[in-house]
């Protein structure tokens, strides 16, 4: 119980002093984004305490009302409200904790499904190889939001099964970066060096390739980040996203678009969120990508 | 009046200066050779006469180059681009190290060498493909006419650099710069191609500037030599007075370090017991054919037979392609073998299952030739070093830190370097990294596979040293291969010369290099550079041409151990 105190304790100002590290080799852009993705991160954590009112509450008297410090604006919604008098900052606050998740969700699973499919054939080689590729090669010839649509259509618009059609979403680009990857890796001497140690498949698989080939995996994983926040406000307004009157950011878009001309904030607020998302995972992916390189780390 | 002066010539990237108040000249129709080794400022020097610095990033911070022509002198860090573009590949004409990577892969060879006609002479299509025609033929391209309408991927090493050189010949220039020409050929073609310089260089009366760290090279060529170290002058003088008496200290390290033929060989250790017999090894590739094309397979390695003994080295000799390195990874089933059979220590190793296999490897470990590829960049060197021990169980995680610092003290590392990583060391440290890795299992045999090919001279004997230290320490056999003779002396025991796939002589060292039998043999020894201005060989050297080994063909005994192909003698 002591020792557990004594690692506690000692543990906190080392994680301090390493955070305090990282803000120090951080230039001026990387801080705004780490303070950006924090900042986006709490708030979306806490949305149902920070959000004025129920996202899905209505007030019809009240619709379409301008944000704080335009005429007609009503006090209590500072950004104003949507066609049916729910309040924009409510639905982008609930909207974006929601997006987060799917698009955290998606892309992970999008990463683990493709990168091991990926490593798996380009190590495997020969029929494997054939297969998978084959695989990826149809999955590019046939529109995404097809499958979606139908996937969707099928097994109803559930969270669930949003989650999993989000992560299918880009699959096939991780495995294509994976195997490329994997490949020129395993033509490497020092791959050889390690069978020539006596090295077995798996140890060379994890140790000596799969960490070799994370930088191109995570800057792919910043891009699908944005792409799917976009896929999911496509199908949203295809009518076969999230289902109203749950709020995401990409079905607040896609709902909002009629009422541009008149009231164009339903549509600014959300969209602003979604830039800053895709802003901050970016810069923090090239980030994370440098840092992972030895060879960058200490320039 | 000299064709060159460089006067107080400073170049810099960024910061860093790469050439500090460097001064030659390049006597009219002479040669001048700059010796230096990596980093030493030669390349750069080269590239500022052409004023091609500035594409790699380099400026000329002072100093002047002038070239002194007919119509009186030019001062070439004055030009501007117009002026420059009419001087380069004109007046002033560049070859490069890389044969394979200077033309370009998707214009045939007419093509490329025509282009400098049209360039500078001003010629119509049909006369600069004949121009090219006869430019080819010029520098002894065997089947000029056919070469015009070939890829270069079509063409060997040397027959490249042949095009290299006709290109750059192509306006009959004042001056030729050969930035390390023949480092990527074997002897035998970088004999031919030394010597086509020569006849060329007499033929048109040009000067030429020769950049290499090979003193071998020097000796064959060089009227003058300047020597180079971190971009400074630190010795000049003709070149057999350098060769007799180098004055400066770097210059007499360098000359010692410069492997020398017939310099000796370690004494074989007596009555030393068999670790490894290979028995009339085969490995075949198959090559996949195109389209309605068979597949073929090639034999890389033909019915080879050797044997090594404990403690003892084995120097496997060849040119590229004739199948040692093949050898080497059959050897370790890291290519799995067609036929024949590898007992080490005893042990089967063509019967191994995988399992067997790789433990079997802890007794046989390997070293290769680019020790900036062959470690992964991702670990750092505690890892690194220790990881075969750790896979075969030798070393426990607690004990690994202890066991990184005992073998890098062994290979002449600090201790305090475990924590860094493999970009954070230089070629030769990186080399050492590489055998230590290779110790941490104790093995009994290590196949270093072109160990010291990418390294400089003073780094190479350090390494080659620390080998014969280690095995005089350890007991560990060698399977050395090189291309290169002179360091294969140095370190072995026996020697195998291999041509083709097969091997075609074998012996102990002194024996095969003193009284070769084999016409190969012969021809690789007399294309090696000697080290001495004085025996510079015949201006032209005609080399026989050696007929492919016939298959089936036996060795025979020459002398008491000594075996020669049956076919040749």
């Amino acid at each position: 119980m002591a020792e557990a105190v004594v690692g506690n304790t000692s543990a906190r100002p080392a994680l301090l002093a390493h955070a305090a590290r990282i803000w120090g080799d951080a230039n001026g852009v990387q801080r705004a984004a780490i303070c950006v993705a924090v900042l986006l991160l709490i708030v979306a954590a806490f949305a149902p305490f920070i959000a004025p009112h129920e996202p899905t509450a209505q007030s019809l008297i009240s619709r379409l009302r301008p944000p704080i410090g335009f005429e007609r604006f009503k006090d209590g919604y500072l950004l104003g409200t949507d066609e049916l008098g729910r309040d924009v900052l409510s639905r982008s606050l609930h909207g974006l904790q929601l997006t987060l998740i799917l698009a955290a969700l998606g892309a992970t699973i999008g990463l683990l499904l493709g990168g091991t499919l990926g490593l798996v054939s380009g190590i495997a080689g020969g029929i494997v190889d054939d297969v998978v590729m084959g695989a990826v090669d149809a999955q590019i010839a046939i529109p995404f939001t097809l499958i979606a649509l139908l996937t969707l259509a099928i097994f109803g618009s559930s969270i669930e099964v949003m989650v999993l059609v989000l992560g299918l979403y880009g699959w096939e680009q991780y495995a294509r970066i994976v195997r490329g990857e994997v490949r020129r890796l395993m033509a490497m001497p020092f791959i050889e060096a390690a069978r020539a140690a006596g090295a077995s498949g798996g140890r060379i698989a994890f140790r000596h390739v799969l960490p070799n080939a994370v930088s191109p995996l995570v800057v792919q994983f910043t891009l699908s980040i944005s792409n799917i926040v976009l896929l999911e406000s496509t199908l949203s307004f295809l009518g076969m996203g999230v289902q109203p009157p749950t709020a995401t950011l990409g079905s607040m878009v896609g709902i909002g678009r009629d009422y541009l001309p008149t009231a164009p904030w339903i549509v600014i607020v959300p969209a602003m969120m979604i830039l800053l998302v895709t802003f901050a995972v970016q810069i923090l992916g090239d980030w994370l990508r440098d840092r992972a390189d030895v060879r960058l780390r200490d320039r | 009046m000299p064709l060159l002066s460089v006067r107080n010539l400073k170049v810099a990237f960024g910061a860093t200066e790469a050439v500090r108040e460097l001064s030659f000249d390049v006597p009219t129709g002479g040669t001048l050779a700059l010796v230096g080794e990596s980093g030493s400022g030669k390349s750069a020097t080269a590239l500022s006469i052409l004023r091609l610095i500035e594409r790699e990033g380099g400026r000329i911070a002072g100093g002047t180059i002038t070239l002194h022509e007919d119509l009186g002198p030019v001062d070439i860090t004055a030009l501007d681009e117009p002026s420059l573009r009419a001087l380069r590949g004109n007046r002033i004409s560049m070859i490069f190290q890389e044969p394979m990577t200077s033309l370009n892969p998707v214009l045939t060879v007419g093509n490329q060498v025509a282009e400098v006609f049209i360039r500078h002479r001003y010629m119509s299509n049909r006369q600069a493909l004949a121009a090219a025609r006869d430019a080819l033929d010029s520098v002894r391209m065997p089947d000029p006419q056919r070469r015009l309408s070939q890829y270069p991927h079509e063409l060997s090493g040397g027959l490249r650099q042949r095009v290299m050189i006709a290109m750059a010949l192509a306006c009959r220039p004042r001056l030729l710069i050969a930035d390390e020409p023949t480092t990527a050929l074997d002897v035998t073609t970088q004999a031919e191609i030394l010597n086509l310089i020569r006849e060329l260089q007499a033929e048109i009366g040009m000067a030429v500037l020769f950049i290499t760290h090979d003193m071998g090279v020097v000796a064959e060529i060089a009227d003058r030599i300047v020597v180079l170290r971190d971009g400074r002058k630190v010795e000049e003088g003709a070149v057999a007075e350098v060769f007799r008496a180098p004055r400066h200290a770097y210059s007499q390290q360098l000359m010692a370090a410069t492997p020398k033929l017939g310099s000796g060989s370690p004494a074989a250790p007596a009555g030393a017991a068999k670790l490894l017999e290979v028995r009339d090894l085969t490995t075949r590739f198959t090559v996949r054919g195109g389209f309605l094309e068979e597949r073929r397979s090639i034999d890389a390695v033909r019915g080879v037979s050797l044997s090594l003994g404990r403690a003892e080295t084995l120097g496997l000799v060849g040119e590229s392609g004739c199948g040692k390195s093949t050898l080497a990874r059959s050897i370790l089933r890291l290519v799995e073998p067609a036929s024949g059979g590898i007992l080490l220590d005893g042990q089967d190793v063509m019967r191994a299952g995988r399992v067997e296999l790789r433990a079997l490897r802890r007794h046989a470990q390997m070293v290769f030739q680019d020790p900036y590829a062959s470690l992964n960049p991702r670990l750092p060197v505690h890892d690194l070093v220790t990881e075969p021990a750790r896979i075969h169980g030798v070393v426990t995680a607690r004990d690994q830190r202890d066991l990184a610092a005992t073998l890098l003290k062994s290979v002449g590392l600090e201790e305090d370097v475990v924590d860094r990583y493999p970009h954070q060391f230089s070629g030769g440290q990186r080399q050492r990294l590489c055998i230590a890795r290779a110790l941490s299992v104790k093995p009994k045999l290590i196949v270093a596979d072109e160990p010291v090919s990418a390294l400089d001279v003073s780094i190479a004997r350090q390494v080659t040293d620390l080998m014969l230290e280690l095995q005089q320490r350890e007991g560990i056999s060698f399977l050395f291969i090189s291309h290169d003779i002179a360091v294969i002396e140095r370190v072995s025991h026996r020697i195998a010369v291999m041509y083709r796939g097969e091997i075609v002589e074998t012996g102990p060292s002194q024996a095969v290099l003193r009284d070769p039998r084999h016409p190969y043999t012969r021809r690789l020894l007399a294309s090696v550079p000697r080290t001495d201005p004085a025996g510079r060989r015949a201006f032209v050297q005609p080399l026989p041409a050696v007929s492919s080994p016939q298959p089936g063909a036996r060795l025979r005994e020459a002398a008491p151990g000594h075996f020669v192909r049956e076919n040749a003698a």
